[in-house]
């Protein structure tokens, strides 16, 4: 992070203060306030479909913030990966299932205190992190601190492992979808769509 | 970041002129009802009835979807590399080489698979 700090060229703190903030500060937490509820509001619906939609604008969001911050390469990937793909995803995957149009009543759980204490377990964990790691530094914003170019140097020169990783990541997803999706042994194919079908055939063997 | 003023505009201008339509036409239209007008709009087919259980797509569709979104992550990685790759070097190029290849293994066990043939 001190190489980007640096290339961001920080100023000093006694130039800016919490007291005073921006018209982008504002938008910023603004926009942090309405991620943080729409989020919410995806894990507790009990309508699967609303919650992916609310999933939509809690990505959304996120998208805006990176804008905020001058990373435009980043929200473009939010907005097309996240809400382009991911969310698509999602969709097929209520299609593809049994999942009912409207409320489900099985879509609630008794784990909701334990998911409820992990959650806020994880969310003090990287307040810590975050609060701790940047605590006085500020980045320019006007500088080229969210650019693809620094963006790319960043992620290719500091990040190699990460990156080689989730190519066997997506190796991973790939051959996963191509063994759920796919019949294997006798050579017949599973009727489309009908999963049953092919979980009581498989059963049965 | 001033460069997105002129979109939120338009955005904001697209917005205001959708609902203005919707309740000027509400509100100015005359409203004569019939079957026809009340159905489901389904691009102009008759619309066919759900099926019992709330119809389903076939599998395909997801395994179409998870390729769309594994090509996509590629390729969303080959911009900021292509972008920087003056500074990267012979480095960079190794590197993204090693990534295209393992993604690559998973584009041929598709293919062996018969991941790509829609039938």
């Amino acid at each position: 992070m001190s190489t980007l700090l640096a290339a961001a060229g920080s100023l000093e703190p006694a130039a800016r203060s919490y007291l005073s903030p921006t018209g982008q500060e504002i938008v910023f937490l603004l926009v942090g306030v309405l991620v943080l509820g729409a989020a919410v509001v995806s894990v507790t619906t009990r309508q699967l479909v609303h919650a992916a939609l609310w999933l939509v604008v809690a990505l959304g969001g996120l998208a805006v913030e990176f804008l905020l911050l001058t990373a435009e390469f980043v929200a473009w990937v939010q907005v097309l990966v996240y809400l382009g793909s991911v969310v698509v995803l999602v969709l097929f995957g209520l299609m593809l299932t049994r999942a009912p149009i409207g409320r489900s009543p099985d879509a609630d759980s008794g784990n909701r205190p334990a998911a409820l204490a992990v959650g806020a377990a994880s969310a003090a964990t990287l307040v810590t992190l975050v609060v701790d790691a940047f605590r006085s530094s500020w980045i320019d914003l006007s500088g080229p601190a969210g650019t693809t170019r620094l963006t790319g140097e960043f992620l290719f020169s500091h990040w190699v492992l990460p990156f080689e990783a989730l190519s066997v990541l997506l190796l991973a997803a790939l051959v996963g979808a191509i063994v759920l999706s796919r019949a294997k042994g006798d050579g017949t194919k599973p009727r489309p769509g009908n999963l049953r079908t092919v979980l009581t055939k498989t059963k049965e063997r | 970041m001033n460069a997105y003023a002129p979109i939120l505009v338009l955005g904001a201008i697209a917005a205001a002129f959708a609902v203005g339509s919707v309740v000027m036409a509400s509100l100015t239209g005359p409203k004569r009802y019939n079957r026809a007008k009340l159905e489901a709009y389904e691009c102009g087919i008759e619309p066919t009835p759900q099926p019992v259980g709330g119809g389903r797509f076939p599998i395909k569709y997801y395994l179409t979807a998870m390729l769309f979104i594994v090509f996509d992550i590629e390729i969303v990685f080959l911009y900021p590399w292509a972008v920087s790759f003056d500074a990267l070097g012979i480095f960079g190029l190794v590197e993204m080489l090693l990534f295209i290849a393992t993604v690559f293994v998973a584009y041929a066990y598709v293919w062996r698979r018969g991941g790509l043939e829609w039938d």
